[in-house]
């Protein structure tokens, strides 16, 4: 079969004369309307998936909505009226610090830890690849699993962690329960869920640096350290740089961990942006839904904001 | 102390007198990263009596199977819910995800930049939005605490990394493949059908995998768009579980190792996509 293409597809630019401008245009225009044909379902989706629902929140967010309003569809437009609440309401500072205290604690950790052993199970040893694959366990459970597990090992009283802290003389922490811990508590599950994407990414960074740099290096007589201070590290940095930008743009959007594990208590000591939006909107009896899409719709820039600054740096990459 | 070369790629010859101790070293750091999995496991075979022990049991010596027990009593049509859901989004996933791959990476779109872009974006948009805006949507068209509303929410989180694991396969599909069927006469939708479909099993292993556990997993959507009525799947009933302030852990890690276990199947039978999961869209081949 392909012996038989070789010759068709080399003549046909000979064989076309003269009316192959034309022909091509069309053909150019037959294969625009097949290309957009096998992407018509995609275009469909996001439209109806995607963008409608994103039009939806912004409106939501724009306008004064009750509950019954909400059904009706007749709600009033009341500007940016919402985005002022928000932002006057005594729980955005709180939620702002959080987000941001989650944030960079997640990532500081996630990060070292995961490039600490990326740069472990890069060497050769037995086992190496089995246990790499079972270190991403805790990124592929679902969210309500792990975060159910890690409220049950920080219960005050039966909780694991507690136990194990009193067998060495520490008293009991009220991991969920104490204004001053549950935002540690929810960062550290949160750090544990994130470790395997570090550790895989930068694995895969590790493998891009050719071994004879190494090697060379080693025969110039460098340590275990200055070789990963002067050569892993900065041949790392672009991985390191969508690593640490990906990291962002998840963690921002974390929800389900800090929802399941505290609600954002005790008295909002763990709200961020993310659960701040959704109690406004579904977490009570009264909800307000245009409160809550503003909040929504400023984590959406945060998040866009980031992406973009994301996609900039791996278009730049690529080139490399 | 250190040998140089102890680090890297250099000890490729590897002796194994000197590396047991990296293995000892790794079992030891995968064993304290897998701990919550494993107190999951020994919580769900802990008795009643001995939940609240101090110190707890390390090994579930005299367990029990009651949690396990209520698990089938109360959580199997979560469970089908779940399955149901999730085939749906596999479903939906690869029949938007697959014809779009094979445009963008063969039949030279115009725009395909833009919308390249566009899958990009819309991965980094949070979830709680989204299901803020689907609530409003689904409200007016009475689609709340249905399946198939669940499913359409559901795969906007596979469908664009779906589009980009396809386009970024199907580019590496040999020219000549697609156009030794082209010169037998076949047209675009059976070159697709018929040459690239076939060849990129793999890619369709990986995005249906993944819209699987996604879908299985989510719980934002579930919360907000199926939170009352009778498509509830697993996630809920785990969260209702807590939320019932329910002492009976036993029951609640039972039903979490249960919703594990498609993320159990993934690790064991499809090592290789889940690093191409992870790595898609972070790194450009």
């Amino acid at each position: 079969m392909l012996a038989v293409t070789d010759p068709a597809t080399s003549q046909s630019p000979r064989g076309v004369a003269e009316p192959a401008a034309s022909r091509g245009r069309k053909r150019r225009t037959t294969g625009q309307l097949t290309a957009w044909a096998f992407l018509l379902p995609l275009v469909v989706y996001l439209l109806a998936c995607y963008a409608y629902p994103l039009y939806r929140n912004l409106d939501l967010s724009l306008r004064d909505y009750t509950v019954r309003s909400f059904v009706q569809g007749d709600a009033p437009f009341v500007g940016l009226s919402n985005y002022r609440t928000i932002i006057a309401d005594p729980t955005f500072l709180p939620a702002l610090l959080h987000t941001g205290v989650f944030t960079l604690g997640s990532l500081v950790f996630q990060f070292s830890i995961g490039l600490a052993m990326a740069v472990f199970f890069h060497q050769h040893f037995r086992l190496s690849a089995t246990l790499r694959a079972l270190l991403l366990t805790p990124w592929l459970l679902p969210l309500i699993v792990s975060s159910s597990t890690w409220s049950w090992m920080l219960d005050s009283e039966a909780g694991v962690v507690n136990a194990a802290l009193s067998a060495v003389g520490i008293g009991p922490v009220h991991w969920l329960t104490a204004p001053g811990w549950s935002l540690a508590s929810v960062t550290i599950a949160n750090i544990w869920i994130g470790v395997p994407f570090n550790l895989v990414l930068l694995y895969s960074g590790l493998q891009g640096i050719p071994s004879q740099i190494y090697e060379a290096a080693a025969i110039d007589g460098a340590g275990g350290w200055v070789r990963f201070r002067h050569l892993t590290f900065p041949l790392l940095r672009q991985v390191s740089a969508i690593t640490l930008l990906l990291g962002l743009v998840y963690t921002l959007k974390v929800f389900d961990i800090i929802w399941i594990m505290t609600r954002g208590g005790p008295a909002n000591a763990s709200t961020t942006f993310a659960t701040w939006s959704y109690q406004l909107g579904f977490g009570s009896m009264l909800p307000r839904f245009g409160p809550g899409a503003a909040v929504g719709n400023l984590l959406i820039v945060a998040a866009l904001a980031v992406g973009l600054g994301y996609i900039r740096s791996r278009s730049r990459w690529g080139d490399v | 102390m250190r040998r140089p070369g102890a680090t890297g790629p250099v000890t490729r010859a590897g002796r194994p007198q000197t590396t047991w101790w990296k293995t000892a070293v790794g079992l030891v750091l995968t064993a304290v990263m897998l701990f919550p999995v494993y107190w999951m496991v020994n919580v769900s075979f802990t008795r009643d009596e001995a939940m609240r022990k101090s110190p707890p049991d390390l090994f579930p010596l005299h367990g029990t199977l009651d949690g396990y027990r209520a698990v089938l009593h109360q959580q199997v049509p979560y469970l089908g819910t779940s399955l149901l859901v999730g085939l749906g989004t596999v479903g939906l996933t690869l029949v938007v995800a697959a014809p779009a791959g094979y445009s963008l990476a063969r039949l030279r779109p115009l725009g395909a930049g833009v919308l390249g872009f566009v899958l990009l974006v819309a991965q980094m948009i949070p979830g709680i939005i989204m299901a803020m805006g689907f609530y409003a949507v689904f409200l007016n068209l009475n689609m709340l605490n249905t399946l198939s509303g669940l499913v359409l929410a559901d795969a906007t989180i596979a469908v664009p990394f779906g589009a980009l694991v396809f386009q970024a396969f199907m580019s590496g599909i040999p020219e000549e493949l697609l156009q030794a069927a082209t010169v037998d006469g076949a047209g675009p939708v059976r070159v697709f059908w018929s040459v690239v479909l076939p060849i990129s099993r793999n890619a369709i292993i990986t995005v249906g995998l993944f819209a699987f556990l996604w879908a299985w997993s989510d719980f934002v959507f579930a919360s907000t768009l199926d939170g009352g009525g009778r498509a509830r799947p697993v996630t809920l009933g785990i969260y209702q579980y807590i939320g019932n302030n329910n002492q009976q852990w036993n029951a609640i890690m039972a039903t979490a190792v249960v919703a594990s276990i498609p993320a159990a199947v993934l690790l064991v039978v499809a090592q290789r996509s889940i690093a191409t999961g992870v790595t898609t869209g972070a790194v450009k081949d």
